[in-house]
């Protein structure tokens, strides 16, 4: 169906239309200023800070692999459209969102070509091969991390100490949540040479953890996410059902102190913030987005205390991605008039 | 306290500023008149005047046999010069008669006759109402004298000054001037009395304060009436969302304002009474904004019926810049016009001519299921799935989805960052779900004959 006809003429009765060409299509004739692009590139926008603090804090390789992950995002897309002939659209900002979170949901330490297979994993395999922007049923970004963490489990577990050095994750793990789960408040307390919560919530909440590239700084992450909550992208609602789904969860399984750990540990605040909120894989009515935002928590914590891996945010995304259609299917608004007139005499 | 409908709405730049302070202006009469026999909702007119006939204004010249319609009447005096299709502002071609001005503008015989409403029986206004022709004026021209003829009990009339449709100011200057204000305090009475109903309100978006103030004050020794401002909100003037607002109550899917016993009028249908009862004065006149950033003079114009875009625009001073649409009535709901030889009709509310750089409409792409259709729609429905549906015909999911609930509003094509057409979708399902209703019921019909 073409929207636009431009130049169109009927008849004879079309002398004026010559002239003055006029366009004719279907309304309205207004638009907003809101684009696709505009939305990407903001959100891009407020990952940087979060990005640019695991670059200043993990160092080069944590650089490396943003760039690289981008970098062959971008290149796969432009590759696949390219081959398939289709419009080229690694200009919307939305391969370098993938290939940008991509890299900040793993270990900084990361072999740089693993990025690559991580960011084909996410534009090809994820996305583009389902059509491309729009239609990808899951998270590209978090395909990429869970195709790389089967592939590499080690490189995948493999953490910058807090003092630089590159540690396994092996029993006395050094990931905050790897050091709460194997060894509870004291292996967590150790960790951070701290001897009360206030140290450890301080060092949570301005980054200065072990984890993956881009996912510590809490404060950051939380002001891109207002941001975008401030330009009306992101709906407040998801990430704070999202965390506090979490926090009361595991204050009821541990306690407070535990659950306000939690919540700025792992990938829950880059998750909640950036990942639960994208447009395209979650619902797409604010009620539906509030289920998701739920369920996503509590497969978290589900994982976190029961599960093998300590952290589960990616997987409780992923897993709440295929209920999107469904949850789609059962929660629609309520269409005007309708509850009134069931009420009615 | 301002009021407002609960769900949706979106805030497109009002466009106001063009012609906000320009007073109504009368044109001298047109050589020549345009006047399609279809103008209003309903079966369209049979012309009752033939080529070489002298009529004069507001004589009838068109008429039905159909419940459904509004009579038509010459808005000058003058001889019939052609009786043809000739092209339309609303749809491609429909029958017209031309009259060639005689230059007298003389009335026909018994116009204006003056009436003292306060004597009339409410049959007797929906009578003089029916005669007149009058149609709603906000673009959906339904014929007045049947929306007055309820047949459920209505308690509440409502006059929609919303005036929601960017750039459009003609109801608010009809609610700013002394001659105009007088008559929509008349015949808001008088539709009441017509209705029999004793609570009257007036909406008016809060971006019209003039208006506000004045009408308080020209209503403020009619208690029954009350002048209610609503929050400034796209599509704050639809039918079902102005009930909403005034009353709080919700019309049910397919259902009419009567079944929550409401009334629902334009301002510019309520002066059309007051003429029409008053005065006896036939609908052969209304208020149009000429307007856009590539009009020379923007105007409130009172035009005759039958008066050609073209002239209206060149009476307006031309276009200052080419145009890259010239669209009847507002832009969120008006029809992009191919051409300019088309006439003003009773539902022509606007003449407006936009810009490229005003009407950016951008390039279509693949939704990305941001949901902000979703929050737009003040009807509660799915555009964005509406529109992926009837992509790919899926008529039935179409109809599951309440697509007919749709009131084409177009707050979602204008929120959508994807750009996609949605209304244009979803007119096309619309079209194609009602004709496959047809359709069955035919079929049923045909099986229940066969029994």
């Amino acid at each position: 169906m073409s929207p636009e006809a431009k130049g169109q003429t009927i008849g004879k009765d079309a002398k004026d239309m010559q002239e003055l060409n006029l366009t004719v299509s279907s309304s309205p004739h207004v638009r907003c200023n809101e684009s696709i692009p505009k939305i990407m590139w903001n959100v891009v926008a407020a990952l940087v800070p979060a990005a640019a603090f695991g670059v200043y804090y993990f160092g080069a390789n944590a650089l490396l692999n943003m760039v690289v992950a981008v970098v062959s995002a971008v290149i796969f897309e432009f590759l696949w459209e390219k081959a398939l002939h289709k419009k080229v659209t690694i200009t919307d900002g939305s391969a370098v969102i993938t290939g940008l979170l991509l890299a900040m949901c793993c270990p900084p330490s990361l072999p740089w070509w693993m990025s690559i297979v991580g960011s084909f994993l996410a534009i090809v395999v994820c996305k583009q091969s389902m059509g491309g922007l729009g239609y990808n049923l899951f998270n590209p970004a978090h395909v990429g991390r869970a195709g790389l963490m089967v592939s590499w489990p080690i490189a995948m577990t493999t953490w910058t100490n807090m003092d630089g050095s590159a540690a396994v994750n092996a029993v006395a793990g050094p990931t905050p949540l790897n050091a709460f789960k194997h060894g509870g408040q004291d292996a967590l307390f150790n960790a951070f040479n701290a001897t009360d919560w206030g140290t450890v919530y301080q060092q949570m909440f301005f980054g200065m953890r072990s984890g993956s590239a881009g996912e510590t700084c809490t404060v950051l992450l939380i002001l891109g996410g207002l941001y975008l909550i401030w330009r009306g992208y992101v709906k407040w609602q998801v990430p704070v059902v999202m965390i506090a789904t979490v926090g009361v969860l595991t204050a009821i399984i541990y306690s407070p102190n535990v659950a306000v750990f939690e919540m700025m540990a792992g990938g829950l605040i880059i998750g909640a913030f950036f990942m639960a909120t994208d447009m395209v894989t979650a619902p797409i009515t604010l009620k539906g987005q509030i289920i998701f935002a739920l369920g996503a928590g509590l497969i978290t914590v589900l994982i976190r205390v029961l599960g093998g891996y300590p952290e589960g945010v990616c997987y409780s995304i992923l897993l709440m991605n295929t209920l999107t259609p469904l949850i789609d299917r059962l929660v629609k608004p309520t269409v005007f008039g309708e509850v009134k007139a069931k009420g009615a005499k | 306290m301002l009021k407002t409908f609960k769900r949706g709405g979106v805030h497109p730049d009002d466009g106001k500023i063009y012609a906000k302070d320009k007073a109504i202006e009368t044109p001298a009469i047109p050589d020549q008149v345009v006047i399609p026999m279809s103008q209003h909702f309903g079966a369209p007119c049979t012309p009752t005047v033939k080529v070489g006939d002298h009529v004069k204004k507001g004589q009838l010249i068109g008429t039905s046999d159909a419940f459904l319609h509004a009579d038509i009447h010459a808005s000058i005096s003058g001889d019939v010069v052609k009786v043809a299709p000739m092209p339309h502002n609303m749809m491609v071609k429909c029958m017209a008669v031309v009259i060639k001005s005689d230059g007298k503008d003389e009335w026909a015989d018994g116009i204006p006759q003056e009436r003292d409403w306060t004597k009339l029986e409410s049959k007797e206004i929906i009578e003089l109402i029916k005669k007149a022709g009058v149609v709603g004026c906000g673009g959906a021209t339904f014929p007045a004298h049947v929306k007055f003829t309820p047949n459920k009990p209505v308690d509440t009339f409502i006059v929609n000054g919303a005036e929601c449709e960017p750039y459009l100011t003609c109801d608010y200057r009809a609610m700013v001037e002394d001659e105009y204000v007088q008559k929509l305090v008349t015949g808001v009475q008088i539709i009441m009395k017509a209705l029999g109903v004793h609570q009257g309100y007036i909406g008016i978006e809060d971006n019209k304060p003039e208006a506000i103030a004045k009408l308080t004050e020209a209503f403020k020794d009619i208690p029954e009436v009350t002048v209610q401002p609503c929050v400034t909100k796209y599509p704050q003037g639809a039918e079902k969302m102005m009930i909403e607002a005034m009353t709080g109550r919700q019309v049910e899917p397919g259902g009419l304002p009567m079944n929550v016993g409401c009334v629902v009028s334009n301002v510019g249908t309520v002066i059309a009474v007051t003429d029409a009862v008053c005065h006896g004065i036939p609908f052969i006149s209304r208020l149009t904004t000429v307007t856009g950033d590539c009009i020379k003079e923007p105007k409130n114009l009172n035009l005759r019926i039958g008066t050609l875009f073209q002239e209206v625009i060149d009476y307006c001073g031309g276009f200052s810049q080419t145009p890259d649409r010239v669209i009847g009535g507002g832009p969120m709901m008006g029809l992009a016009q191919y051409q300019l030889d088309v006439p003003i009709t009773k539902g022509a509310s606007g003449i407006l001519a936009l810009s490229p750089e005003k009407c950016q409409v951008g390039e279509e792409s693949p939704c990305i299921r941001c949901g902000r259709c979703v929050e737009a729609c003040p009807m509660g429905l799915i555009p964005s799935q509406l529109s992926i549906f009837s992509s790919c015909q899926a008529w039935d999911k179409c109809m599951e989805y309440g697509v007919m609930n749709c009131v084409e509003c177009g707050s979602c094509v204008y929120t959508c960052p994807a750009k996609r057409n949605i209304v244009q979708y979803i007119r096309n399902a619309k079209a194609q779900c009602k004709a496959m209703q047809r359709a069955a019921q035919a079929k049923a019909d045909a099986q229940k004959a066969k029994k």
